[in-house]
Order: C-alpha cells, then sequence, then structure tokens
C-alpha cells in the first residue's frame, strides 16, 4: 500500500492529463467524468426544455395552430424521456462522480474505466432516440410510460429505436450505479464509518441500490414490448393470453422507486446545504440516514397507486393506498428536520442557501399534491389530469433540479476555483422561482376543473390559464440561460475562490484547494473523532 | 371582462375552494352521492396540507426572519432530540390513520357494483365510444360533434368545443346503472367528472363502475389515457332524464333501430346513384376515416397509409379487398373493423367515395349488396 502512495504522490505535482478531445474521450478521471456528465445533461435539459416549449405553444390557445396532434405526442413522449433520462439522473451522476470521492477522501472511483464506458454510450443513447423523431411517422407517441398496446400494435417503428435507446441508458445507469456502491464500500478514509458519511453519499448509496433493483425490471418491460411488437410475442396482448395491465404493473414497479431514484440524491444536496448557510449542524442526522433508507424499502411497495384507474380489486387498492399514505411519514421527518436545522441557526442566503429554500417550500406543495393523490377515491378524479402534470413537475422541477442547481452553485467555486457571479446567480434565482410557480402552480386548477393530460386541444373553459400558464414556462426556459452564463462566466474566470468559501461548510471536499487539483486525496485523509 | 378575470386570479389562488361559474379553480361536487363525497375527502385532505402547510413554512420564516447572521446571531449548539422526533414521526401517522378511515368506506362503497338496475356496455375505440344497453336492443357510437374548422381556427369555437358529442349515453335518474367497460383496441379511461367515475376501458378485459344520477342534466367528461393521435377528441356526454321520459326514449330508440335494420335489408336491392353515394361518402369519410387517413387522402407518412393513389383504392381488381379491409380491419394494426360500426349503405358510400376522391377516379360504383356479399358470403 505505502509504495502505492509513494508513486502516486510523485505524479501529484504535474496533474498529468492529455490534452485536446482525447483528454475527454479517453478520460478515467472522476472530475473530468462528472463534468462530462453535468454538461450532458445540461444539453438535453435545454432539448427536453425546447420541446416543452413547442408544448406550451401549442397549448397557448385552444384550438390547434403550431403542430398537429400526432408531433404533439411526440413532443410530450420525448420530453419527458430526455428530461428524466437525459437530463435529472445523469445530472446527480455527475455530481455522485464530482463529490463521492472527495467527500470519502478517495483518490478517484473504484471502477474508472467503467465509469468511462457509462458516460460514453449514454449519447449513442440520445442520438438514437432522437434521431427517431426524424424517422418516418415520427418518434415514439405512445407518453414515456409508453403503455401497451399503444407501444406495441399501435406504434411505428421508432419502437425498435426506443427500446435499444433505453437499453443503452439502463446500462449506463446501473453501471453507473455499480461504481458509486463499490467506491463507497471499499474506498472510505480510514475512521470515516457509515453513519460518518456525509448525507450526500449516504443518499446516493441507497439510490445506487435501488438503480440496480430497477433498472433491470424497465431493461424487461421494454424487451417485452419488442418482442410483443416484433417476434409475435403476447405479453401485454389478450388475444393471446396476455394482459395490457401487466405492462402497466412491471413498468410502474420500474416506475416509483425511480421516482425517488430522482429525489433521494436531492434530499442528500439539500442536507449538505442548508447547515452550512444555518452554520449550524443537521439536525437529526441518524434519523435522516433511517427515513432515506425507509423511504427506499417502501418505494417497492407504492407502486400501484399509479394505477388505480385500471380495475384493482378492492383489496389492492386499499394496500396500495395505506402504503403510499405511509411514505408521507419519513418524508415528512425529512422535512422537518431541515426546518428544525434552520431553527435559532445563522442563516445567511447565498444563491445555494436559496435554492435549497425554494426546494424545502416547493418539494413540500409537490408532497401535498402526492398525499392527496395517494387517498384512492379523489385519485380516481385526479388522475392523468394536469393535476398530476403539476404534481409531479412541482417534485422533478422545484424538487430535482433545484436541487441539483443549488449544488451547482454550492460547489462551483471548488469545481472552478472561481467564485460565482452573486448577482447574475440570484437574479437567476428570482427569474426561476417566480416564473416556475406561474408556470406550475395555475395547472392545478386546470387539473381539478377537469383538464386531463397529455391533450393537444382543450376546451375553452380551460384557456385563460392555459395561457398563463404557458406565459410561466417561456419565462422559466428563458431564465435557464442566465443560469447557462453564470456557469461560463464563473468557469472562465472571476473572484478566486478559497478552500472553503463558505463559512459554515463542513466535509472533506472543502480541505483540499480550488479549483481541486486533477488527484486528489492519493493518501486518505485522517477522520478525527 | 377577460382582463377583470385575470386579475382576479391570484386573489382565487389563494382561496381554491371559492368556485366561480366562468372560471372554474376547483373539483366539482358533482350530481351524486359518490361524487359530493369524493368532494368531501378532497376537501378534508386539501385543508389537512393547509394546516400542515402554514405550521411548516410559518416555522421556516420565522426562522428565515429572525435566526439570520445579518441580524447577528450565534448558531444554537443543538442537532438531535429524540422526543420530538418521535413526536413528529407518530403525529403524521396518526393524522393519516384519521384520513384513511373516510377514504376506505367511500372507496369500498364506490366498488360495490351490486344490484343494478340498468347495465350499459360502454366499448372504446381510437376514437369514439359505443354504448350497448343490456336490458334493449338498443346500441351506437357516440362521436366528436365539434367541426374541424372549428378545431383548426376557421370558424369560432362553440360554447362545448370538444365536449359535444353526435349521440350521447342516455341514463335515467334515481337508478343505479352499472357500466360494464372494455376496449376494441388501446387502452382509454371513460370518464365524467360529474359522476367522479372514471375508470379504464382495457383491450379484452371488462372493469366495472356505477353510479347514480340524482339531478337531470347533461354531463360532459372526456377520455382520459392517452390513447394515440386523437387522444384529445373524444368525448363523453352523458343525458341524465327523469325514468319516464328514459322509457319513452329507450322504447323509441328500439323500435328505431329495429326499423333501421329491416330497412337496411330492404335497401340491398336498391341501386344508390354516384352521386347520392359520394355525398353520404365524404360525410362518412371525414366523420370517421380523416382522422387518421387525414381529409385529403393523404395519410400520415410511417403510420397511417395514404388513400389517395394507393393499390387498395385504385387498383383494378382491388373492389372485394377494398370492401375486406373496410369491414373487417387490418388485423395487427390500427385499422379497425367498421362492419359493425357503419349500415350497409354507409359503408358502400365511403368505399365508393375513396375510390373516386382526390383523383382516385377509377369510376367504380359500389353498392350496399356488394358489401352484403363480402360480410356475410
Amino acid at each position: 500500500m505505502s509504495t502505492t502512495v509513494d508513486t502516486l504522490h510523485h505524479e501529484e505535482h504535474h496533474d498529468h492529463k492529455p490534452s485536446g478531445i482525447t483528454r475527454w474521450l479517453f478520460t478515467t478521471n472522476h472530475k473530468d467524468i462528472g463534468t462530462l456528465y453535468l454538461w450532458f445533461s445540461f444539453l438535453m435539459f435545454l432539448i427536453g426544455g425546447s420541446m416543452a416549449m413547442v408544448i406550451r405553444a401549442e397549448l397557448f390557445q385552444p384550438g390547434l395552430q403550431l403542430v398537429e396532434p400526432h408531433f404533439f405526442n411526440q413532443m410530450t413522449t420525448v420530453h419527458g424521456l430526455v428530461m428524466i433520462f437525459g437530463a435529472v439522473m445523469p445530472a446527480f451522476t455527475g455530481l455522485a462522480n464530482w463529490l463521492v470521492p472527495m467527500m470519502i477522501g478517495a483518490p478517484d472511483m473504484a471502477l474508472p474505466r467503467m465509469n468511462n464506458w457509462s458516460f460514453w454510450i449514454l449519447p449513442f443513447a440520445f442520438i438514437i432516440l432522437l434521431s427517431s423523431l426524424f424517422m418516418e411517422g415520427g418518434g415514439p407517441a405512445m407518453g414515456w410510460t409508453f403503455y401497451a398496446p399503444l407501444s406495441t400494435t399501435y406504434s411505428n417503428d421508432s419502437t425498435a429505436l426506443f427500446v435499444f435507446s433505453v437499453h443503452i441508458m439502463g446500462i449506463s445507469s446501473i453501471m453507473g450505479a455499480i461504481n458509486v456502491i463499490v467506491t463507497i464500500m471499499n474506498l472510505r478514509a480510514p475512521g470515516m464509518t457509515y453513519m460518518k458519511m456525509p448525507m450526500f453519499v449516504w443518499t446516493w448509496f441507497i439510490t445506487a441500490f435501488l438503480l440496480i433493483a430497477v433498472m433491470p425490471v424497465l431493461a424487461g418491460a421494454v424487451t417485452m414490448v419488442l418482442t410483443d411488437k416484433y417476434f409475435g410475442t403476447s405479453f401485454f396482448d389478450a388475444s393471446g393470453g396476455g394482459d395490457p395491465v401487466m405492462f402497466q404493473h412491471i413498468f410502474w414497479f420500474f416506475g416509483h422507486p425511480e421516482v425517488y431514484i430522482m429525489i433521494l440524491p436531492s434530499f442528500g444536496i439539500i442536507s449538505a446545504i442548508i447547515p452550512t448557510f444555518t452554520r449550524k449542524k443537521l439536525f437529526g442526522y441518524s434519523s435522516m440516514v433511517y427515513a432515506t433508507a425507509s423511504i427506499a424499502i417502501l418505494s417497492f411497495l407504492v407502486w400501484a397507486h399509479h394505477m388505480f384507474t385500471t380495475g384493482m380489486p378492492v383489496v389492492a387498492e386499499l394496500f396500495f393506498m395505506y402504503c403510499t399514505m405511509l411514505i408521507a411519514v419519513p418524508t415528512g421527518v425529512k422535512i422537518f428536520n431541515w426546518v428544525a436545522t434552520m431553527w435559532r441557526g445563522a442563516m445567511s442566503f447565498e444563491t445555494p442557501m436559496l435554492f435549497a429554500l425554494a426546494f424545502v417550500i416547493l418539494f413540500t406543495i409537490g408532497g401535498f399534491s402526492g398525499l392527496m393523490l395517494a387517498i384512492t377515491p379523489v385519485d380516481f378524479q385526479y388522475h392523468d389530469t394536469y393535476f398530476v402534470v403539476a404534481h409531479f413537475h412541482y417534485v422533478l422541477v422545484t424538487g430535482a433540479i433545484f436541487s441539483v442547481m443549488a449544488a451547482v452553485y454550492y460547489w462551483l467555486p471548488k469545481w472552478t476555483g472561481h467564485m460565482y457571479d452573486e448577482t447574475l446567480a440570484k437574479f437567476h434565482f428570482w427569474a426561476s422561482v417566480i416564473s416556475v410557480n406561474v408556470l406550475f402552480f395555475p395547472m392545478h386548477f386546470v387539473g381539478l376543473a377537469g383538464m386531463p393530460r397529455r391533450i393537444p386541444d382543450y376546451s375553452v373553459q380551460f384557456a385563460d390559464i392555459n395561457q398563463i400558464v404557458s406565459i410561466g414556462g417561456f419565462a422559466f426556459g428563458l431564465s435557464q440561460l442566465i443560469f447557462l452564463w453564470v456557469v461560463i462566466k464563473c468557469a472562465r474566470g472571476g473572484e478566486k475562490a478559497a478552500a472553503k468559501p463558505w463559512e459554515g461548510a463542513e466535509g472533506l471536499e472543502w480541505t483540499i484547494p480550488s479549483p481541486a487539483p486533477y488527484h486528489t486525496f492519493e493518501k486518505p485523509p485522517k477522520i478525527e473523532g | 371582462m377577460k382582463l377583470k378575470r385575470m386579475l382576479a386570479l391570484p386573489a382565487l389562488a389563494v382561496m381554491p375552494a371559492v368556485a366561480d361559474d366562468t372560471v372554474r379553480l376547483n373539483l366539482r361536487e358533482g350530481v351524486t352521492e359518490i361524487s359530493q363525497r369524493v368532494y368531501d375527502l378532497h376537501m378534508t385532505i386539501f385543508y389537512i396540507c393547509c394546516v400542515i402547510g402554514v405550521i411548516v413554512f410559518g416555522t421556516m420564516f420565522w426562522s428565515m426572519f429572525r435566526h439570520r447572521k445579518s441580524k447577528g446571531r450565534t448558531p444554537a449548539k443543538f442537532h438531535e432530540s429524540i422526543r420530538v422526533e418521535v413526536l413528529w414521526t407518530i403525529i403524521p401517522f396518526l393524522i393519516l390513520a384519521g384520513m384513511a378511515y373516510p377514504a376506505t368506506t367511500t372507496l369500498i362503497h364506490m366498488e360495490n357494483t351490486d344490484d343494478a338496475d340498468v347495465t350499459v356496455q360502454v366499448t372504446a375505440s381510437q376514437w369514439k365510444w359505443h354504448y350497448k344497453y343490456f336490458d334493449h336492443d338498443v346500441e351506437y357510437y357516440s362521436l366528436l360533434a365539434t367541426p374541424d374548422q372549428q378545431i383548426h381556427n376557421k370558424l369560432p369555437k362553440g360554447e362545448n368545443y370538444l365536449l359535444e358529442v353526435d349521440r350521447p349515453l342516455v341514463v335515467p335518474t334515481g337508478k343505479k346503472i352499472r357500466f360494464l367497460i372494455t376496449s376494441d383496441d388501446v387502452i382509454h379511461s371513460w370518464w365524467v367528472p360529474d359522476f367522479a367515475v372514471k375508470k379504464d376501458a382495457n383491450p379484452g378485459f371488462i372493469n366495472e363502475a356505477w353510479t347514480i344520477v340524482d339531478k337531470p342534466g347533461i354531463y360532459r367528461g372526456q377520455c382520459a389515457e392517452l390513447c394515440g393521435n386523437n387522444h384529445g377528441f373524444m368525448p363523453v356526454v352523458v343525458i341524465a332524464k327523469e325514468p319516464a321520459e328514459y322509457e319513452k326514449w329507450i322504447t323509441n330508440m328500439e323500435v328505431k333501430q329495429r326499423k333501421a335494420r329491416e330497412r337496411e335489408q330492404e335497401l340491398l336491392s336498391m341501386e344508390m346513384s354516384k352521386d347520392e353515394l359520394m355525398k353520404m361518402g365524404e360525410k362518412v369519410y371525414n366523420g370517421i376515416c380523416a382522422a387518421c387517413h387525414q381529409p385529403n387522402g393523404q395519410g400520415v407518412q410511417g403510420v397511417f397509409p395514404a388513400l389517395a393513389g394507393s393499390p387498395v383504392t385504385t387498383g383494378k381488381d382491388s373492389i372485394t379487398k377494398h370492401i375486406d379491409t373496410v369491414v373487417h380491419g387490418v388485423k395487427g394494426t390500427a385499422m379497425q373493423a367498421f362492419g359493425t360500426q357503419l349500415s350497409m349503405q354507409e359503408l358502400a358510400a365511403v368505399i365508393t367515395y375513396e375510390r373516386n376522391a382526390w383523383g382516385n377516379d377509377t369510376g367504380d360504383l359500389v353498392q350496399a349488396a356488394d358489401v352484403n356479399k363480402v360480410m356475410n358470403p
């Protein structure tokens, strides 16, 4: 061991790395790969976002103005796929790559070559998916949930491309997850016991197990769709002895843990940022860990709450209603703990903290509508309306995506060695937080009033609110260009950042200089206490 | 007026319970006992969320204003308390248990479809509903009635834009009506908000739902599950009539449908002129076929085949294949079997139209008798 440390130590002085494009193509460095993931995610965020702009432009007024229903359906479908698999998940993997080794005192991820591979197959997955939009008959138009038989008998050949691209995304996610687990289990610095790990590491550790458990289920679902469509099987076709509702069971057995895959790392980020800017330790660390684990376990027992209207036996409906309501308890614990962390602290409001506070409030609103949706008899009314659209955009946009933005602002000084422009960043925050609520809050109302989701045209009673929603959407979309500008500006220069630019920050990543050297912790640090 | 309404919105946003006739912001109370109970559950859980929200956000904002560094605060040192953590695990649990009780009783009541007075089979297909009464020999399709010119902004939109059908479902008030819901192709979802009934129509399986409508009236809903191209253009309209009026309507309907069938048999021997066929064919085509094959017969490339210039519609000896395709559909594709949906006359007319419109100009005339030969060989 000591000899390896010596040779690695030798390299530290000349930050050896290839230059140009080969640096990025062949890199096995966790920081480079983290950067690749994050830029890829932002690109996908813009592509998925521009599809949302098409959707909101068509829905600006009743009637069909810009696109035909078939193209509209492609937009809703691919928007969902790109945002989930292209924007949110890679953003978290990027953050894990950058942060997990630095937080646990490891020199790199445990499996660096696989790390390179798991990133570099992603662009191909999305090239396949996005290119299907240009094929004859267009891309997938069956919703991101690709319910059979709409995705089998009634779809065009873009389904084949869709299936292969999802397979590649799944392989990428599984490899990323394996890497995170192996790294955390093997490369923690001496003295860092599990219950001393930062919350972000804990939440990602649990997320990685969720990924390994459910991504193969998704792969199974898409494969069955493929064989039903092309190879004469009848998994989801009643005339051959199959069952279309079985598709939904399989899909949501993946889909619900997937929801938590996209929010648990956020919990970790928020649990890092709030204590920093409150200058107070996180309240109830161990209950936070247990709450995260309970949420993860419960997430396997609630999938059918997406399917209350499919005609399940009443006993099954009751079981899934109770389990779903139960998940509010550990989630509540997390929210209460964050609020208790703020209580009697000494708060300051830099941009990461603003996003974190907005997260707590807006994610809680998404949690409330989730609780309402859990009540089966009322879910019959909410199901497949804009109320649901409002709900999951509150948890995904003002939840997951806001937490990613908070994380980027928080660790940007560590990554680039420069402070970002605080004024511009605050402008980005306020523009985003106002427009996002103009965008998503009124959706609750049209949903309750009875507007179904995934429709390109609506009855005139919904016109006023849809107009407001669209205006909010355009404003939110434009606001993200400010984000892009702040990040580029910060990467190119700015006030030099100290090793620990935030007064209240704690953790190993703040013990190394800013910007973080290409190789860090070649000698494992000692964890005291 | 519009501006005033928009200005009023933020105020209403604070109190979503406020009902307004022009801008509806809340769930409907509906017209059935169930829909009322669902509405009450909705308001209860909404108020619970509001109370929790006020407490949590209130505490948070209090901290944000009082416990800030700029006011020279020094942070407290506490970071654990088993007592409060147990407390805020148990209290939410108890609130949820309290909420689960009324939800459970309502749900069990909603799923009890026994002792129905009237049974209607609802069969969905892309993109229409078919209603079949079990106790009477009455069945018919129900299609969107909003003209295409309104959808494409060539005519001003009507009051019930996209929420109007040619033949609504008619049910009696005060009677327990059981719906047997299924589908011929993809999954649809039959939804009438005023009844709080939403149930998926799954191909190959039958779902049950029920309602008792208290008030006569016209109730409108939509398909709720993405079902392809025209998912947004598949409304549900239900008319509830007093039982006596309903009886009159249904017996009348039964006689009318029987006579229509008899007349169809007589018409088999009659020949229609090309003008008659083309006129009727155009109407049927635009009402049903144009949704996929487009009004100009060009279809959608890669999804719905073009009919203009197609070998099936223009081929020399393709008449029988053409009739067969329309009557029996094409298995494994979106092409439905229209033999059960249209009369033989209508089938003959639409096939004639397809063979002569958009420059197809085959000159072929198809008569009801030709269709009959394919349907009943």
